[in-house]
């Protein structure tokens, strides 16, 4: 699994950061930050969640 | 789509003495395409009520959140709430990129960290309200003496409104969110008092910085300060009632299903469940756009029912139970889109507060009244109850 995100997008609804604080974190100014692009399995669920549940659609997931 | 016209139903969509959400939005989801209304004012929106199909909406750059635009489905004369055109800095009323400006500004105000912060503060003003209603004797009405004043002391809290003006503030806050106890005028003096003070602390913080939101939002240099008084007049309207009335309600929910009292789960439920802003997000097309197989055309007014959006099985299962340790977290409670709820994080931590201090210090709380005779909120924009009278 690898993870990108368009920060341009990113309205700092904090969905992702609550979904999956351990691969998502919000910056200085509140936009999102990758921690970690290429999760480990256990992760990959709610990393899943958080890119459904970003209203902005900055999340994308590719399963590769 | 099919050359029949659709059959209009009638709006408001709340009945007195039916439950909420109302049992005909269960009807309207199983409907092909949209479900057009009339409004009181003659015109007729689209209805949209599955899950899919609102999301749809609130994420579409054909359909415009701008209340100024021709055809945009005002529901009511939604007294005290004012508009871009009346009040720059309303930015929840602005498309993208406008819009854009102001949330960004924002964005950094309600970080989960940022929130997380806040915590002590949302305990403490929790606890002296709590302290209040212990003392004043073993009733209270929680919408009035605990559920209103929560989220005002806590917007006060972060807007930094200095501690001796926070009962102004306070009580001009309730008057106008209060439709039956106060005349309309009434709620037009404590608009337009708000108003006056709120200019005037921009105006104190524009010479004396501090550290607060007020100073930080001008110090980024995106905000003027005439933007400003729209601005933090969004953030406490947007975040008053709102708050207020989802604590009333989830606390019927959570004294009717105690099972789930001290579980965190509930907060998330309780929105979901409730969704007292099901009226809030209305959208006008701006050009002909297709939702789920059916053409909005530019100009017509579309209302997306976060509700019936929450009530669809075919997003959640068993969607009418109360249930906290559902897996789906994707309700529509918030919004979706660009302007999906700015304060939700700090909603989360408000309500988790709230009901665990409350059941935790007052463990023999119990409604003083039927659950059949609460005072439900059909008459406003948002759901809600009137009145909560408790005992303990
Ligand atoms: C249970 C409580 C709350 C609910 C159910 C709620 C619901 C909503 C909804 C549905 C929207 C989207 C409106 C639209 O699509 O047009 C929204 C937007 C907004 N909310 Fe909340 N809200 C709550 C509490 C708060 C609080 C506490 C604050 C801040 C103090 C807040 C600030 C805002 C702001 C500023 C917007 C506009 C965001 C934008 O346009 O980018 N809300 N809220
Ligand atoms: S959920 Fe989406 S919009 Fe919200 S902070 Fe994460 S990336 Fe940004």
């Amino acid at each position: 699994m690898r993870i990108t995100v368009d920060s341009d997008r990113c309205v700092g609804a904090g969905q992702c950061v609550l979904s999956a604080p351990d691969v998502f974190d919000q910056d200085e100014d509140g936009l999102v930050v990758v921690l970690d692009p290429r999760p480990a399995p256990g992760e990959h669920d709610v990393v899943q969640q958080a890119g459904d549940l970003c209203p902005a659609h900055a999340i994308t997931v590719n399963e590769d | 789509m099919t050359g029949t016209e659709p059959k209009t139903v009638p709006f408001p969509l709340r009945v007195p003495g039916e439950p909420f959400p109302p049992p005909r939005y269960e009807e309207y989801r199983r409907r092909e395409g949209l479900v057009p209304t009339q409004l009181p004012n003659g015109n007729r929106v689209w209805l949209v009520t599955r899950h899919t199909e609102v999301r749809a909406v609130l994420t579409s750059k054909k359909i415009s959140a701008n209340p100024d635009r021709e055809g945009f489905p005002h529901i009511s004369d939604t007294m005290g709430v004012p508009r871009q055109e009346q009040i720059p800095g309303w930015f929840v009323g602005l498309d993208s990129p406008e819009h854009d400006r102001f949330r960004k500004a924002l964005i950094p105000e309600f970080t989960v960290r940022r929130v997380r912060a806040m915590r002590p503060a949302i305990e403490r003003t929790v606890d002296e309200l709590i302290d209040t209603m212990l003392a004043a004797g073993n009733s209270a009405d929680l919408v009035a003496d605990f559920a209103l004043p929560v989220p005002s002391l806590v917007i006060s809290t972060l807007l930094g409104i200095p501690p001796v003006d926070r009962d102004f503030f306070e009580s001009r806050t309730r008057t106008l969110v209060s439709i039956r106890t106060s005349t309309e005028q009434q709620r037009d003096t404590a608009a337009k008092e708000l108003l006056r003070y709120i200019n005037r602390l921009v105006g104190i913080k524009a010479q004396w910085p501090g550290d607060d939101l007020i100073t930080r939002l001008l110090a980024t240099g995106s905000i003027s300060v005439q933007e400003m008084t729209g601005v933090l007049m969004l953030l406490l309207i947007a975040g008053h009632e709102t708050t207020a009335n989802n604590i009333a309600l989830g606390v019927v929910t959570l004294l009717l299903n105690p099972q789930w009292v001290g579980d965190q789960r509930a907060v998330e439920e309780t929105l979901r469940f409730h969704s007292v802003a099901d009226l809030v997000s209305l959208r006008v097309a701006v050009e002909d756009v297709e939702i789920g197989g059916h053409l909005i055309r530019a100009g017509e007014g579309v209302i997306p029912l976060a509700a019936a959006a929450n009530h669809d099985e075919s997003a959640f299962a068993c969607p009418h139970a109360f249930d906290p340790a559902r897996t789906e977290r994707h309700h529509v409670a918030f919004g979706y889109g660009v302007h999906q709820c700015l304060g939700q994080n700090l909603v989360r931590t408000e309500m988790e507060i709230v009901y665990r201090r409350l059941f935790e210090r007052i463990p023999t709380l119990e409604l003083a009244v039927p659950v059949e005779e609460l005072p439900l909120k059909y008459d406003g924009v948002l759901y809600g109850l009137h009145e909560l009278p408790v005992r303990w």
